[in-house]
């Protein structure tokens, strides 16, 4: 098998493995982890905020998307989206959406409700008495919100975050049902193209792996900092 | 200053917290408020400036009524400074953040005028040296007079302790009184939960003794030390005097 192994092909691919797929990767996966985080928190906060209908409904929304398979969310979106676009526009036909911008909301969306089940043990692993003294202070629940307790929750639950966005890195290649380009992508592509899936498949898993690994390592240095510090 | 009438409170319908509390600080008035655990003082200093809710009666603040849903809770809780038994200082900040974070967001002054204010109040507790430390690197005592400098420098008309000192080991119990007496001697309308019968000697111009969520004693400092009418405040007072 490793007899004909061609490593020439993966030299002559990486310009456009790493410009075009994991510039593309990279891209997906930071912003989704920006939106799901900045989404997760606001999910985490109405399921927190004492106003029962406004939890409920940010619970039925994490429960929902957690008990759906990735990849049919994203298929799913791609395909629906231009019609719901057309029903809330009133447009005559459907609205089309790159499949860049279909797939970022889909990872959002779904990132969301995993990061905000993340924030929202982060805001209870806070201790009662801090927004207590925030609030003693004259600050607002917002502003309580904004310098006392998020920084805090944010700070106590980086390493999670950073592993859940780990799993996101891996997971945008999932991306794959819509034929985008990422790094995966890119590899398939060149692998069919020159009939060097081996090669193209064992350096593409030899990446993210690479990858993951050092930022997990980087998560545990990360935790080791942290607990001094405390 | 503090006008507390006719204040129940229950945290379910079968358990009632505070019944029928009623008394006053006048300005410039130290009152200490004593009595056995799960009495309800903490209950009751926290109803004052309405970080717990109550069911009936009424409590007002300089003329602000803080059960009315139209005062502006924020406002009036920027003019009562609070210690708590656990400090509570924000550990994500340094001890001058700490004491400007309110100063700049609430009262809205400049960063300039909030450091200048911080670094005063952090000279008068004496931990002006520790203005750019975090608070897990400070000791305990030295936290609760963080603490009360960070209350000082919203410029509170009364100040609120809630056992301030019952955290803290034994030698740093002086450190945060010495704080507090001096204060007191400034004119500073205090409300003072605490076991402290010393600094309550020293300073307090009425004690309040309560039981089971009510106030059983409120007399001048020295008819309760001389001879408090209630058994409960007797027993009490024999018990923690006695150790
Ligand atoms: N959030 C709450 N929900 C239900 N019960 C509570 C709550 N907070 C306090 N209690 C109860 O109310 C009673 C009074 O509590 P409080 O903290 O006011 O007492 P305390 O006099 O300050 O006691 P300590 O000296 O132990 O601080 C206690 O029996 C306590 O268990
Ligand atoms: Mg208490």
């Amino acid at each position: 098998m490793f007899s004909n192994f061609d490593f020439g092909v993966i030299i002559r691919a990486l310009p456009y493995l790493f410009y075009e797929g994991m510039t593309f990767t990279l891209l997906l996966t930071g912003l989704a982890a920006l939106g799901g985080l900045v989404f997760g928190t606001a999910i985490a906060l109405m399921r927190l905020s004492g106003y029962k209908i406004l939890g409920r409904i940010a619970g039925v929304y994490v429960d929902f998307m957690r008990s759906l398979p990735l990849v049919l969310v994203i298929f799913w979106f791609y395909f629906l989206v231009p019609y719901i676009g057309q029903w809330v526009t009133g447009a005559s036909r459907p609205i089309s959406v790159g499949a860049f911008a279909s797939s970022l909301i889909t990872f959002i969306m779904f990132e969301a409700a995993y990061f905000s089940e993340i924030m929202r043990a982060g805001i209870q692993s806070i201790s009662r008495g801090q927004p207590a003294a925030a609030n003693a202070l004259g600050l607002t629940y917002a502003q309580t919100m904004r310098y006392v307790v998020l920084p805090q929750a944010f700070r106590n639950m980086l390493p999670v975050l950073i592993t859940q966005t780990i799993v996101l890195f891996q997971d945008t290649s999932l991306v794959y049902v819509l034929s985008i380009t990422d790094f995966l992508g890119a590899a398939s592509k060149v692998a069919q193209r020159d009939g060097r899936l081996v090669e193209m498949y064992l350096f593409a898993a030899i990446v993210y792996f690479t990858i993951s690994c050092i930022a997990s390592f980087g998560v545990r240095r990360l935790q080791a900092r942290i607990a001094i510090i405390r | 200053m503090i006008e507390i009438s006719h204040v129940n409170k229950w945290y379910s319908p079968t358990f009632q917290v505070l019944t029928d509390c009623t008394t006053s600080v006048t300005k410039g008035e130290v009152v200490v408020v004593c009595g056995p655990s799960g009495s309800g003082k903490s209950t009751l200093i926290k109803c004052v400036n309405a970080l717990e809710p109550f069911q009936s009666g009424d409590i007002s603040v300089d003329g602000t009524k803080v059960n009315d849903p139209k005062t502006n809770l924020p406002k009036l809780r920027s003019r009562v400074g609070m210690v708590f038994q656990h400090f509570e200082l924000f550990p994500h900040l340094k001890i001058i953040d700490n004491l400007c974070l309110a100063q700049q967001k609430v009262l809205g002054r400049s960063s300039d005028q909030a450091v200048a204010k911080g670094m005063q109040l952090l000279e008068r507790v004496g931990l002006k040296e520790q203005a750019q430390k975090f608070p897990a690197q400070l000791s305990g005592g030295q936290q609760q007079r963080v603490a009360i400098a960070r209350a000082l420098a919203m410029d509170p008309i009364v100040m609120l302790f809630d056992e301030p000192t019952s955290a803290l080991d034994p030698e740093m119990v002086s450190e945060v009184l010495d704080v507090m007496v001096d204060l007191a001697h400034e004119g500073m309308t205090m409300m003072v939960v605490t076991h402290e019968m010393g600094f309550a000697r020293k300073v307090a111009n009425r004690v309040i003794f309560m039981d089971r969520g009510e106030i059983v004693e409120d007399a001048p400092k020295e008819d309760f030390f001389g001879q408090p009418r209630s058994d409960r405040a007797q027993k009490f007072l024999s018990k923690i005097l006695s150790h």
